[in-house]
């Protein structure tokens, strides 16, 4: 690639600084005062975000940044590299990190959570393993921050502590750890075969490495990871138990950075390392996208029948992650592009949602939807961007999810494979079928904004002290930390709708990168 | 001083284990200062002799200036030497560690504990960069004997478990002096460069496979590598708590890394015969990697859990000599320096929990991440390296391991370390569980109550553990960290070292 | 045929006794139940080991390795530096005994017995 090659620390620092901010949580701990604490979280995510989006410009003028920080292992180094694949994830996450710590902070507050320290601490190492694997150059960069990424969540998964949470943590390490030791095996048998490991646009294996049952294999054991991350049926079981976190876990790492770097991974597979071409010769890529298909729809139709908000949200990202994988495994440049614009829409409107529901329970201790009756006729601003969300989610125009939809379309209805398109459609209107009766229960007229005791059924709220019969002592009807945030992120996500290049020039990356990894394919 | 710094090596610890033994009877603190001393020197002097052996090649040193192969020779390249600064830093840290366990003794046990611990130390270090073959006995013996002193310290069950250690030991060290009988019959010379040279016409010979089979058995025992590892969960548990950190660190590695030398160097991998042995070790290690972790799985005792994961960190070993290419072997070096530092560390949390609260079993230790934070970051950091997680120690030797069998074609090999790491995770996953989430037990309830340790950080342990500890549990990160540089001069060196 | 009998137990026959008596000490220290006499077995070992380092060093018609005058043959004088071995190896298998003693008699003083099955049993109470 003729790209120019800037030689710069600026990724490890953006890498670095939430490690770093980490660091001094856990060293100041208690000792201070929570809002010494705190500020040190939003000022890392500040500058985190500012170290991201500043290598923007550059990025979208064809240049990249890239830096080696030394050697993991003889002859590859911890490298990181601003393509413009990565770009866009790192501007998703680092952008979404700074709401959801200051939306954190109202909601840990409001809830009175124990251990906040390590949950401050551990966030933030997801970040650092998130941007991490967003700019990581080559497969064994990838697997170390893919490894410290599955590892940073499992202390938040098991949050509270208690025997659910436990038993969602264990299933949450069987499937990553398992699936990331395949991935691994991957990897050596990768460096063994070919001796590199770099990402290449287009890939750099080619079909003649070995023979085509092997590499088939090989195709698999590197996707599951993904797979597993992105959950994807039927490896997908860790991610509606892993709602027992609290909820901005439930929304950053649940909706954004896990998940969405597990569709990452798939996409980092299939477009950087096997290439298009060798993907379709395969047959690999007709397989993922049946698979995707499939879980689009049996997802679907499962978040129908739940009726914790939380799993039902869970159930219908495992359905959008599958955009991302569908998009990936269609192999047109312009579903690719669908697919890394879909990971910024599906996030931005995912974690509204998320955050809308964490407010609502903090309000009200309501976790069930059947519960809800009336909610949205006390917090109207919060159950109105929790609608605006649904029908983002849902693919309305003039919301992101409605581009990348219609890039995944194309890319399907491009490579000849139309049944996609009515797969998307059916998707669609089964996500305003499990979406529209939470609103629609939520506005009802039957209950008005009584907010009563909260219900014994209610298992995510452990801290039985804070639950005090209605309003929480210190939080206010109108705590700004927890409507501020789902409203900068709607707003956010209209623009992008509108102007899918506005600010960070998302979608121009998206199509750069669709570019060069269709270009040597 | 400069060129009579090999000897120094093993000198320094030898001269302070009897040392220790005339100032313990002044004033008994000087036993322990003389053995730090000593072990320090040895570090320092082993740290500079790696230097130079990375800078100009193997260093070589005639004791008396009888020139091999008449006199007894050390020699020194930079694969021993790392081995060496690996055991001579360990030591230290252990000796550093159990000041505060053996302060209330009385002199004779305080003396006679540090004089022990040096001489283990000298024995592992002779062994370590000797080039004699029957040097390498006597020092082997000299580091078991001590051993088994140390074991035997340990109070309870231990001298039991040091005497069975003993009997086993001996049978071990026999059969190894019988190989190398064997060998100095077929070309009469003990030096190992000498007998690298002299070996060759032999390799036909019907009866190679006896000598073979011995030093295997040999060797095997001592490293307690599958099904020989019968002595060693007793002897690591009931060892010693202030010397349990060196005894599971570095005893079990020095007799690999002398079975490296002898298989790979000695002895020439690419004969047929070496290569059957080399099998069977891989096989019986592969047996030994998934029976230790299982058995690790089912101990409730937390040392004794180690000890059977050393049984499968062993296999590791043995599975890279087995795969045998530079960089299996390179994983293979590397993890017994950083299984060496891990598998210290975790022994040394293992003996500050039972120091404070006098507990062992692993399901006591809830909510100890409150009263015993350093502990318990040194514990997780060595139990996920142990996993083999990156950026730790052990996930890179698993690297190198996986590279090589990857090269060799040996994939059963890199199913078996994966399949090894997710047990591995079972059961550090289950003690970081308890840590973290279960309830405090009576044991550590109680001593929360009547003892003000709520302040993080204040009044964990003694400041000599702590550090010492926190030592070995940051050599963990590093090794990982600084693998590279490490794995550069290893395969750089061992095409060289290794017979080709 | 009796020749050749003749000729392999004159050159092996030393060495078959030799591993007769290490694998036989080796069965003692598996099966005797009493720890004293599984220490006597390992010292049985030992020699086993030390007789072998010595019938190594055993040539024909050779004399003892001090130099004489008119022998200027190497061949004629039997190789000392096994001998030499073995002495330390007796020292090390000394010193591996006296430890094995100290550690029994504390077995001793703990359980009251040396019979395995015996500590076996107060071990368990």
């Amino acid at each position: 690639m003729s790209e120019e090659v800037i030689i710069s620390m600026r990724p490890f620092a953006a890498a670095g600084i939430s490690l770093l901010g980490a660091l001094v949580i856990i060293c100041f701990g208690n000792r201070v005062a929570p809002n010494v604490r705190e500020s040190w979280s939003v000022l890392a995510a500040l500058g985190k975000g500012m170290l991201v989006f500043s290598m923007v410009p550059a990025v979208l003028s064809g240049k990249v940044y890239q830096a080696t920080l030394f050697q993991v292992a003889e002859g590859i180094g911890l490298t990181l590299r601003t393509d413009p694949a990565g770009m866009v994830f790192a501007c998703l996450a680092s952008f979404l990190w700074i709401l959801t710590t200051v939306y954190s902070i109202g909601y840990m507050r409001g809830h009175r959570e124990k251990n906040q320290t390590g949950y401050y601490a551990c966030f933030a190492l997801c970040l650092c393993a998130t941007i991490g694997i967003s700019f990581a150059a080559n497969l064994a960069t990838f697997f170390v921050f893919f490894e410290m990424l599955t590892l940073a969540t499992y202390p938040l998964v098991v949050h509270y502590r208690d025997g659910e949470s436990r038993r969602a943590g264990r299933k949450y390490l069987a499937y990553t750890l398992i699936s990331g030791q395949v991935m691994l095996f991957g990897i050596l048998c990768i460096y063994a075969l070919t001796g590199r490991g770099d990402f290449t646009p287009g890939g750099f294996l080619s079909g003649g490495t070995a023979p085509s049952w092997a590499m088939e294999g090989l195709f698999a054991a590197m996707i599951l990871a993904g797979a597993v991350k992105a959950g994807i049926m039927p490896v997908h079981g860790w991610l509606p138990d892993a709602m027992v976190a609290p909820t901005p876990v439930s929304a950053l790492l649940h909706a954004v950075a896990v998940v969405k770097a597990g569709g990452f991974c798939i996409i980092r597979m299939v477009g950087y390392v096997f290439g298009p071409a060798l993907s379709a010769r395969l047959a690999a890529d007709t397989l993922l996208a049946l698979l995707a298909a499939a879980t689009i729809l049996a997802a679907s139709l499962i978040a129908m029948r739940q009726d914790h908000l939380k799993r039902r949200l869970a159930y219908s990202t495992i359905g959008q992650l599958s955009y991302v994988a569908l998009g990936a495994a269609l192999l047109a440049p312009v579903s690719m592009a669908g697919a890394l614009f879909h990971i910024v829409a599906h996030g931005l409107l995912k974690i509204t949602m998320f955050m809308c529901a964490g407010a609502v329970f903090v309000r009200t201790h309501k976790a069930y939807i059947s519960q809800m009756r009336g909610v949205g006729r006390s917090m109207p601003l919060v159950m109105g961007l929790f609608a605006v969300a649904s029908f983002g989610i849902a693919g309305m125009p003039f919301l992101p999810a409605f581009i990348s939809k219609l890039e995944i379309g194309l890319g399907a209805y491009e490579t000849g494979h139309p049944a996609y398109l009515a797969v998307l459609a059916a998707s669609s209107l089964l996500s305003l079928a499990y979406f529209l009766p939470v609103v629609w229960t939520a506005f009802s007229l039957e209950k008005t904004g009584e907010i009563e005791r909260e219900d014994k059924k209610d298992k995510t709220g452990e801290e039985e002290p804070a639950m005090q019969r209605g309003l929480f002592p210190g939080w206010d009807d109108t705590d700004w930390r927890l409507v501020l945030p789902p409203l900068l992120t709607v707003s956010a996500a209209v623009i992008l709708g509108i102007w899918p290049n506005a600010g960070a020039g998302i979608f121009e990356l998206a199509a750069m990168a669709a570019k060069e990894m269709g270009a040597v394919g | 001083m400069r060129e009579n710094a090999p000897v120094c090596i093993v000198i320094l610890p030898l001269a302070a284990a009897l040392l220790s033994l005339c100032l313990g009877y002044v004033k008994k603190e000087a036993a322990g200062w003389a053995a730090i001393i000593g072990l320090g020197g040895a570090f320092l002097c082993s740290l500079q002799v790696f230097c130079q052996a990375v800078k100009t090649g193997e260093v070589s040193y005639y004791l008396g200036n009888w020139e091999p192969p008449y006199g007894i020779a050390f020699s020194i390249d930079p694969l021993s030497g790392l081995i060496a600064m690996m055991a001579a830093l360990l030591a230290l840290l252990s000796a550093i560690y159990a000041l505060s366990f053996v302060k209330e003794e009385g002199w004779v046990r305080y003396a006679g504990f540090y004089a022990l611990l040096s001489l283990l130390a000298a024995g592992l270090l002779g062994m370590t960069i000797t080039g004699d073959v029957f040097n390498l006995y006597v020092f082997l013996e000299i580091a078991s004997l001590a051993g088994y002193g140390l074991i035997g310290f340990g109070g309870g069950k231990s001298a039991l478990a040091s005497f069975r250690y003993l009997l086993i030991g001996t049978i071990g060290a026999s059969f190894y002096l019988l190989g190398i009988g064997y060998l100095f019959a077929f070309t009469g010379t003990l030096n190992m460069a000498d007998l690298s040279e002299r070996m060759s016409p032999f390799f036909e010979n019907t009866f190679m496979w006896l000598p073979m089979a011995m030093i295997l058995i040999g060797f095997g025992i001592k490293m307690a590598l599958f099904p020989m590892h019968g002595w060693q969960p007793d002897a690591y548990s009931y060892a010693h708590p202030g010397a349990a950190g060196l005894i599971a660190g570095v005893m079990a590695k020095i007799p690999a890394y002398a079975m490296l030398r002898f298989f790979f160097c000695i002895l020439d991998p690419h004969v047929p015969s070496v290569q059957m042995a080399m099998n069977l070790a891989g096989i019986a290690a592969a047996a030994g990697i998934i029976f230790g972790s299982v058995m690790a799985i089912a101990q409730k005792d937390f040392r004794r859990m180690l000890a059977y994961s050393s049984v499968a960190q062993v296999g590791y070993i043995v599975v890279g000599f087995s795969i045998g290419n530079p960089l299996a072997l390179t994983g293979a070096v590397l993890h017994i320096v950083g299984h060496g530092f891990m598998k210290s560390s975790l022994f040394m949390t293992a003996g500050a929990i039972r120091y404070r609260y006098g507990i062992v079993l692993y399901e006591n230790f809830g909510q100890l991440y409150r009263r015993m934070p350093v502990t318990t970051a040194v514990l997780v950091l060595s139990g996920l390296s142990m996993i083999g997680v990156p950026p730790t120690a052990g996930f890179f030797s698993k690297w190198y391991l996986g590279l090589g069998a990857a090269e060799a074609g040996e994939w059963i090999y890199i199913l078996l370390l994966l399949v090894s790491s997710l047990l591995n995770a079972v059961y550090f996953f289950r003690v970081f569980e308890t840590i973290f989430m279960q309830q405090p037990s009576s044991f550590t309830q109680k001593e929360a109550d009547d003892c003000s340790a709520n302040k993080p950080g204040g009044k964990e342990l003694p400041l000599t553990m702590l550090f010492s500890m926190g030592a070995a549990g940051l050599l963990v990160l590093v090794t990982g960290l600084c693998n590279q540089p490490m794995a550069q001069i290893l395969l750089s060196s061992l095409p060289e070292v290794i017979h080709s | 045929m009796i020749q050749t009998i003749n000729v392999i137990l004159a050159d092996y026959l030393i060495y078959m006794l030799i591993f007769a008596l290490f694998f036989l000490s080796i069965l003692g220290i598996m099966i005797c139940g009493n720890y004293i006499k599984k220490l006597i077995c390992m010292n049985i070992m030992q020699v086993a080991v030390i007789f072998f380092f010595l019938c190594t060093a055993q040539e024909e018609d050779a004399t003892i390795p001090i130099l004489e005058e008119g022998i200027a043959n190497p061949a004629l004088y039997v190789n000392p530096l096994p001998h030499a071995l073995m002495l330390t190896a007796i020292v090390v298998s000394l010193g591996t005994t006296g430890v094995a003693i100290a550690l029994l008699m504390h077995i001793k003083e703990t359980y009251g017995s040396v019979e395995e099955s015996e500590i076996l049993r107060r071990s368990d109470r």
